[in-house]
């Protein structure tokens, strides 16, 4: 069986506002095989959910996939129409949410949740599909699933509700899940448990998993591969090991700098990266993180460089790696081992 | 749930003896009485009606007597019409009342709540403005106006539908339009508002990613959420229709509940005003009630459990 699950090609989304053409997604490519947890990382407005969504076309009224290829399984899903799109939506390709609590309809119980999913695809009766949400219950972990499966989401803890979630998401065993920010609105504790989680299921069942955070705590500890994005654009991706250890990129490296660190010495500040992000209405033609790079040359501003692309497949879009660039040594502060 | 709904009984009848009495003694302490009249009555005459409908008593023994008929549903005799109970008056009145009511309410929910959710769907399309244009007009135009300009202009002018009485379907027409005209329009504005936040909600994003039509996202996911704040408006509407309006029977000549209403308050007719405002507030206090209770079938979230 083909190992490669997902590959996007060139992939632009735009949103057609009042005020003009917002590109939120400008050009972004990368692949993805079965089983493998791909970590996609950025702030806000860096366009990791609009890529997610673009993948479940979902990009809300009145944005849209304006250019590119999304290969699912080898068919192209941008040109298919909503109807073709309910077919893949949830059964093949799942999706959780950042907020557990507003994620599940208040009105029905967990379990009309999580059989309406394979009721659907699956078409299992009523009674299968009661019996098939009991099991995903507790295939994530959620105590006496039988009268659990009864409950409303009011019902359950936030961690709970994320549990529920996931097991919606995996009720038809997707080929793809794609985790947009799971553990955000979650304690430390349950966020450990969720990604203990996915990690398992992962593992089990093969899945591919795409997991948006802006939090590089959290891919650390799931990921095998990293893609850092930043203006609609992908600025570097390595294996965890190369964008922890060996940045390439200078926004990488600001990201790095800014994590929160138990050995930091005391009164030693955090180093957030200065500035905004750009403004996709009207995106600047460099390279977008120019305005806020230390290491920023005048083509940096006027030309967008090219990959460089190493033979493990680390790749980055910095002028800094074009071989007549200064040298930069940046400590990041993270030691081997330590992720 | 039990325990939940005597708790909501006794807390009803406290409800309506406060009515009772806040309503007899502001009756009583208007200057006039039910036998005033321009041309005055003999001094006999006036003493022998008084002696006759105890109002010679001391106050509160007329109120203790008409609490005691209360509580065996007797709401007295009418002092304007001889030989007529209020009892009767409600027995013959408010069948009118409900019947053109129930209809009108009908109304409400079979096109309210759709022309809301078209509108909210339809979001700045122009089904959208007709809807909103017609909500705004309907909560701003009083019903009697509705209701003269349908007679003017379809019975008067174009001899299409009745103009008085209801016998038949085509009776009914003009009346609902005049009657549920504000709660048509204000529940397809509350409708639409509601059914657009919905939307919005990240469960409907659930939904949609589970691969549901759009048809279940919106009428299984959405809606029922949507109803909520209508269902809050329903109970009080709900009475305010069924008992009559007043100007609607008015103009329409509907012999119902709401005429004798008003009517009552003009002669002093101390029971029949008695009777319909008690009948009323019975009315609309189990109408939220049992709007109460449909929330918690509704919404979970909502226990009526102590």
């Amino acid at each position: 069986m083909d190992r490669r699950i997902l590959e996007l090609k060139d992939v632009k989304t735009s949103f057609y506002t009042h005020l003009g053409e917002v590109q939120a997604v400008r050009g972004v490519s990368f692949t993805l095989d079965r089983g493998e947890a791909l970590g996609i990382v950025g702030e806000s407005g860096s366009g990791k959910s609009v890529t997610s969504m673009s993948i479940m076309k979902l990009v809300q009224y009145p944005g849209k996939v304006k250019d590119g290829q999304i290969l699912f399984k080898g068919q192209d899903l941008v040109p298919k129409s909503d109807k073709e799109m309910m077919g893949i939506r949830g059964d093949e390709i799942a999706m959780i949410f950042q907020d557990p609590m507003t994620s599940l309809n208040p009105v029905y119980t967990i379990g009309d949740q999580i059989m309406e999913a394979t009721m659907k695809h699956q078409g299992l009766s009523k009674a299968e599909a009661r019996q098939k949400a009991i099991e995903m219950l507790k295939l994530v972990g959620i105590p006496s699933p039988e009268k659990r499966v009864d409950n409303y989401p009011h019902e359950f803890s936030g961690g709970m509700r994320q549990r529920a979630m996931i097991a919606i998401a995996l009720s038809c065993q997707p080929d793809l899940l794609i985790a947009d920010e799971p553990t955000t609105a979650l304690d430390v504790t349950i966020q450990a448990q969720i990604l203990e989680l996915m990690k398992d299921i992962k593992d089990k069942l093969d899945t591919a998993i795409i997991l948006i955070t802006h939090d590089l705590g959290v891919v650390a500890d799931v990921c095998s591969r990293i893609i850092v994005m930043y203006g609609g654009l992908i600025m570097e991706e390595g294996s965890a090991e190369e964008i922890f250890y060996t940045p390439k990129h200078p926004y990488t490296m600001g990201l790095l700098k800014s994590i929160p660190r138990l050995d930091l010495a005391e009164k030693q500040r955090l180093v957030p990266i200065p500035g905004t992000p750009p403004d996709l209405l009207k995106p600047p033609t460099g390279c977008p993180f120019a305005s806020r790079c230390p290491y920023a040359m005048n083509i940096c501003i006027e030309t967008m460089p090219e990959y460089t692309v190493s033979e493990t497949g680390h790749r980055a879009a910095c002028w800094l790696q074009h071989p007549d660039a200064p040298k930069v040594e940046v400590e990041t502060g993270v030691k081997r081992g330590e992720i | 749930m039990g325990k939940y709904v005597v708790r909501r009984i006794i807390a009803m009848i406290i409800t309506l003896w406060f009515v009772c009495t806040i309503t007899f003694f502001l009756m009583h302490s208007i200057p006039g009485g039910p036998f005033t009249r321009e041309k005055e009555l003999p001094e006999a005459v006036l003493q022998a009606l008084n002696e006759k409908y105890h109002l010679n008593d001391p106050l509160w023994k007329q109120y203790v007597d008409y609490m005691k008929g209360i509580v065996v549903f007797d709401l007295g005799p009418s002092f304007s019409r001889p030989g007529a109970t209020v009892n009767q008056f409600i027995e013959d009145g408010f069948p009118v009342s409900a019947k053109l009511g129930g209809v009108s309410v009908l109304a409400v929910i079979i096109l309210g709540i759709p022309l809301g959710i078209i509108s909210a769907l339809k979001q700045n399309r122009w089904e959208d403005y007709v809807v909103t244009v017609l909500a705004t007009v309907g909560v701003a135009v009083p019903g009697f106006v509705i209701g003269t300009t349908v007679i003017y202009i379809f019975s008067a002018k174009l001899g299409w539908l009745p103009a008085y009485g209801l016998t038949s379907w085509k009776h009914y027409i003009g009346p609902v339009l005049a009657l549920s005209g504000f709660s048509l329009a204000f529940v397809a504005r509350l409708t639409r508002s509601s059914m657009l936040e919905v939307l919005q909600q990240d469960y409907i994003r659930t939904a949609r990613a589970k691969g549901l039509a759009e048809g279940v996202v919106i009428y299984k996911h959405a809606l029922k959420n949507a109803l909520i704040p209508v269902i809050t408006y329903m109970g009080p509407m709900i009475a305010a229709i069924m008992t009559g309006s007043f100007v609607t029977e008015k103009i329409f000549a509907i012999p119902g509940m709401g005429k004798y209403f008003v009517e009552a308050v003009g002669n002093r007719d101390y029971t029949l005003i008695m009777g319909a405002t008690v009948f009323y507030a019975a009315f609309s206090i189990v109408m939220i009630f049992i709007v109460d209770i449909l929330y918690g079938v509704i919404d979970p979230r909502i226990k009526l459990e102590d």
